[in-house]
């Protein structure tokens, strides 16, 4: 058995950096809920609000992790420190999941500017689970300038990103989809900057000219209004990733000077409440199983009594008895 | 609904390749087999340092660092990671080791304060139930 260090100690030491600390933490917020450990990010919360938040997306195969090593690299040349979350999928069937992000983010380890987590979905809708946002906090308390989320990349629908990060960078590389993809709606349109990986190949230049038609027609006239920017970038020529953290800053102090981000904070602020409610709720589920919930299941599969309202009799049963233990 | 919920902790696992040793066949399976049995698993790649797999490990708090060996630099290796971590002060890290390795190595390797070895004809059943007990052993962290 070994000494288990109280989380409020913990925290302590998150706020001077300390990454061992970081690390610890964001198990124990990933493990769900002792008492301490909420506490111990409730605190750390008013040391929050810091770091500019960059959520990384698109599909799978785009080239997400090759991209956020490379933009880490433009961040520490400028003298900035950089936390990561990598997030991969969990299997649906053993709720186990291989964490692959290391194999590309490997040179980045030994620098102390730079720390870089990997987390499962959990099986949560959007890809993007409460204790990943936790991270973010942990991340944000302990001084880093700037967090970085690569998400999942489950498809084009993929909206939660947007409303947890202050920039959404969507990652678009050639010749995945014809010019019809374009014009979908979904992943294209969270974008606050897009890029298109794998420049060096000679089909990029029809996705880049795609993805600037499709953001002309959606332009509406006027000043101050944010231009989405189209950025090739290339890891195999090494190009392009100076821009891209160029773009991702003018996006921040576009959004400062125009007062968007007190609009961005609140949208981050309601994402944060709403995902830890429906944990709250969802926990409450499973924990009452055994009596009320298995009882009105039972009715719902018998017709007797429609899903919305179990649910609703489940939620005010539920008022009275909330565990708080998150 | 996920076999974990939400307050059981997952166990957290890193399987490295370190130095000059191409052969990732084995350490692939075994991630396969931890992560079919609910555990989380970071694979660093091959041509890792033992600086940055103890980096890694840290950072990503595992509660065991995995280490597959098959070009017989393990008894170069395994002090240097230990060594790491108790400069880092991670001791509490539980260090496991597989490939082949031969018998009085084992033996020294285990003085040296490696938690596991596992032999290259380990079931995956097994390496999965003795992660499982180390953890287990160790107690809540």
């Amino acid at each position: 058995m070994i000494n288990r260090i109280p989380s409020m100690k913990l925290a302590e030491r998150v706020r001077e950096g300390h990454l061992r600390a970081i690390a610890r933490l964001i198990t124990r917020v990933e493990s769900g809920g002792d008492p301490d450990v909420r506490q111990a990010l409730a605190e750390l919360y008013k040391s929050t609000g810091n770091a500019h938040v960059v959520g990384i997306t698109g599909v799978p195969g785009a080239g997400k992790s090759t991209l956020v090593t490379q933009l880490v690299h433009e961040y520490r040349k400028s003298g900035r420190t950089v936390g990561v979350v990598a997030i991969d999928p969990s299997s649906p069937f053993s709720g186990g999941a291989i964490l692959g992000d290391r194999i590309r983010m490997g040179d980045l380890v030994s620098d102390p500017g730079v720390f870089i987590r990997s987390m499962a979905t959990r099986g949560t809708l959007g890809g993007l689970a409460r204790p990943a946002l936790d991270a973010v906090d942990l991340l944000d308390a302990g001084g880093f300038d700037v967090v970085l989320i690569e998400t999942v990349g489950v498809g084009q629908d993929e909206v939660d990103i947007v409303r947890a990060a202050h920039t959404t960078v969507v990652v678009n590389a050639p010749g995945l989809g014809d010019d019809i993809q374009a014009i979908k709606a979904g992943v294209l349109e969270i974008a606050d900057v897009h890029v298109v990986s794998k420049a060096d190949r000679p089909d990029s230049n029809r996705t880049i000219q795609e993805l600037k038609a499709m953001l002309m027609m959606s332009l509406e006239p006027g000043e101050g209004i944010w231009r989405v920017p189209v950025v090739p970038t290339s890891s195999e020529k090494h190009t392009g990733f100076g821009e891209l953290m160029a773009a991702i800053d003018r996006h921040a102090e576009h959004l400062e000077r125009s007062g968007e981000i007190t609009e961005r904070r609140r949208q981050i602020a309601l994402t944060r409440v709403v995902k830890v409610a429906e944990e709250i709720v969802r926990d409450n589920f499973v924990r009452d199983s055994r009596s009320q919930t298995e009882e009105l299941l039972k009715k719902v599969t018998q017709r007797e009594l429609d899903p919305h309202g179990a649910a609703v009799t489940l939620l005010k049963a539920m008022k009275e008895t909330i565990h708080e233990s998150h | 609904m996920q076999n974990n919920d939400n307050n059981a902790a997952v166990i957290r696992v890193m399987l490295a390749k370190i130095g000059l040793d191409g052969h990732d066949r084995g350490i692939k399976v075994v991630a396969r087999a931890l992560r079919d049995a609910g555990m989380d698993v970071v694979y660093t790649g091959l041509h890792r340092t033992p600086e940055e797999v103890v980096d890694a490990a840290i950072q990503e708090d595992v509660d065991i660092l995995g280490i597959s060996l098959l070009s017989g630099a393990h008894m170069h290796i395994f002090p240097k990671v230990l060594e790491l971590l108790k400069q880092k002060e991670a001791e509490d890290m539980i260090v496991a080791g597989g490939g082949v390795i031969p018998d009085d190595d084992v033996k020294e390797l285990y003085q040296m304060g490696v938690h596991k070895i596992l032999l290259q004809d380990t079931p995956p059943q097994e390496i999965i139930d003795s992660f499982r007990q180390l953890v287990a052993d160790r107690g809540a962290r």
